[in-house]
């Protein structure tokens, strides 16, 4: 239930967007996430409402762990 | 799509699996505290790929199977009130109460209505005057702070007809309850991503402390899952307990001040009970006075006779990790996704049902 997909901003109108993934789109309200997106982001959406903005840099942060985690390996 | 794609990677899940199996070396039993990660564990089959001395435990974390028999009577009897409509998520639907379900209810006659966000109770309030319309607010962190939402929303616009069941329960008071029963062995916790995107990583670091057990905060996919397991095997072999985050992209240490701002407004701390974990101290919500306009308790009679459980059910076990639900002597006879007994079969991340539809 605690299912939360990222979506990509396409629009927004005061406390609401419009966001899309994989061809869904919805209208999600931003009354509970705390860093305003700006269209073109993607956020988090659970039950109706953003609840988190995804900052690309600490998305990158996660596939930069795998290459500090196998830079010691030899390739394969 | 975007930010899913690249944590579905079968050669850098190959390459963990690896490392996984390089590194760990004790005998360690994991819990993956939420129900969307037994799906996802399940679904991409990590537990055969895994070392045999590493065991996966399935926790409490599903809303649906922990919500207790005695709150789904309370929701069936408000259902029976003739000027009542009931909106509720639809895993709730089919869960047992002591004689019926929200469904039987609802082929009786009862208006009850599935939405998929309390936004759109909100809406059939409005659109319903004549009627009282009672939002049955079940689920974790990660959904309390849009029922408080709702409820700003209802006292700004002076919604009058609007009403919330508040069944809300609270992750880490559960962690320790778990920890403090003494009859379950963990040595560390796979956290849940979205509770975890409203509370903070730092909300565990009581449990890591008191338990000396660490914690992994994991996002959903195969490699994140992964990639957390792997992160509990480092800290476990070099004996460490810290609080680390793996799913960096939907977690911060200090999580959403926003939401947890709004749940505070709403709602204060209260006991309440869980299914299988009895009462736990300060472990879900209640609204405030000065929100007690809305609250369903306040304006209905909730009182019921004492909830029976089903005879023979092991719901409670398994939602505490002590046994798994091949234990049960119903699973697959008279309990079956067809005919859940209980609620661990009922939603589809019930550890039941996840059992049922992908272990042969
Ligand atoms: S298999 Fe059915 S009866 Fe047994 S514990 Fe699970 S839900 Fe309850």
């Amino acid at each position: 239930m605690c299912l939360a997909v990222p979506m990509e901003v396409l629009n927004i109108d005061g406390n609401r967007a419009w966001v899309s993934a994989g061809g869904t789109k919805r209208e999600v309200r931003l009354d509970v996430i705390d860093q305003r997106p700006h269209i073109g982001d993607y956020v988090i959406v659970h039950a109706g409402f953003a609840i988190h903005r995804i900052d690309q840099e600490m998305a990158k942060e996660t596939l930069k762990m795998f290459e500090e985690m196998f830079s010691n390996e030899a390739p394969g | 799509m975007k930010h899913l794609d690249e944590y579905r990677d079968r050669e850098l899940a190959q390459r963990i699996i690896e490392r996984i199996h390089a590194s760990s070396k004790k005998g360690i039993r994991i819990m993956e505290v939420c129900g969307t990660h037994t799906v996802s564990i399940f679904r991409n089959g990590i537990r055969d790929v895994l070392p045999s001395n590493i065991a996966l435990i399935s926790g409490p974390g599903c809303p649906v199977c922990v919500t207790a028999t005695e709150e789904i009577d309370k929701s069936i009897k408000l259902s029976r009130e003739h000027d009542v409509i009931i909106t509720t998520f639809g895993d709730l639907m089919r869960v047992p109460g002591s004689k019926s379900s929200l469904q039987k209810e609802k082929a009786n006659g009862a208006d009850i209505r599935v939405v998929y966000s309390v936004s759109d109770a909100i809406k059939i309030a409005s659109n319903n005057p004549q009627k009282r319309v009672v939002f049955l607010g079940i689920g974790f962190e990660t959904t309390a702070p849009t029922i408080a939402a709702a409820v700003l929303e209802a006292k700004s616009e002076g919604i009058k007809n609007f009403f919330v069941l508040v069944l809300h329960k609270l992750i880490p008071p559960a962690m320790e309850a778990l920890l403090s029963g003494g009859d379950l062995k963990i040595d560390g916790f796979m956290c849940p991503g979205h509770v975890t995107s409203i509370i903070g990583a730092s909300s565990y670091v009581p449990v890591t402390q008191r338990y000396h057990i660490p914690c992994v905060v994991a996002g959903f996919e195969p490699i994140d899952i992964l990639q957390a397991i792997y992160m509990l095997v480092e800290q476990l072999e070099e004996g460490q307990a810290q609080v680390e985050i793996q799913y960096k992209r939907g977690v911060t240490f200090e999580g959403n001040k926003n939401a947890m701002a709004i749940m505070e407004r709403v709602f204060d701390r209260c006991d309440t009970v869980w299914r299988g974990l009895g009462v736990i101290s300060k472990s879900g919500f209640k609204l405030k006075v000065q929100y007690r306009e809305f609250a369903a308790e306040d304006s209905f009679d909730l009182s019921i006779p004492k909830a029976k459980e089903h005879p023979g059910c092991m719901c409670g076990e398994i939602l505490r990790g002590v046994v798994t639900p091949a234990e049960c002597p119903l699973f697959r006879r008279t309990c079956n996704p067809g005919h859940p007994v209980g609620p661990c079969m009922v939603s589809s991340e019930g550890t039941c049902a996840a059992y049922y539809k992908y272990q042969a």
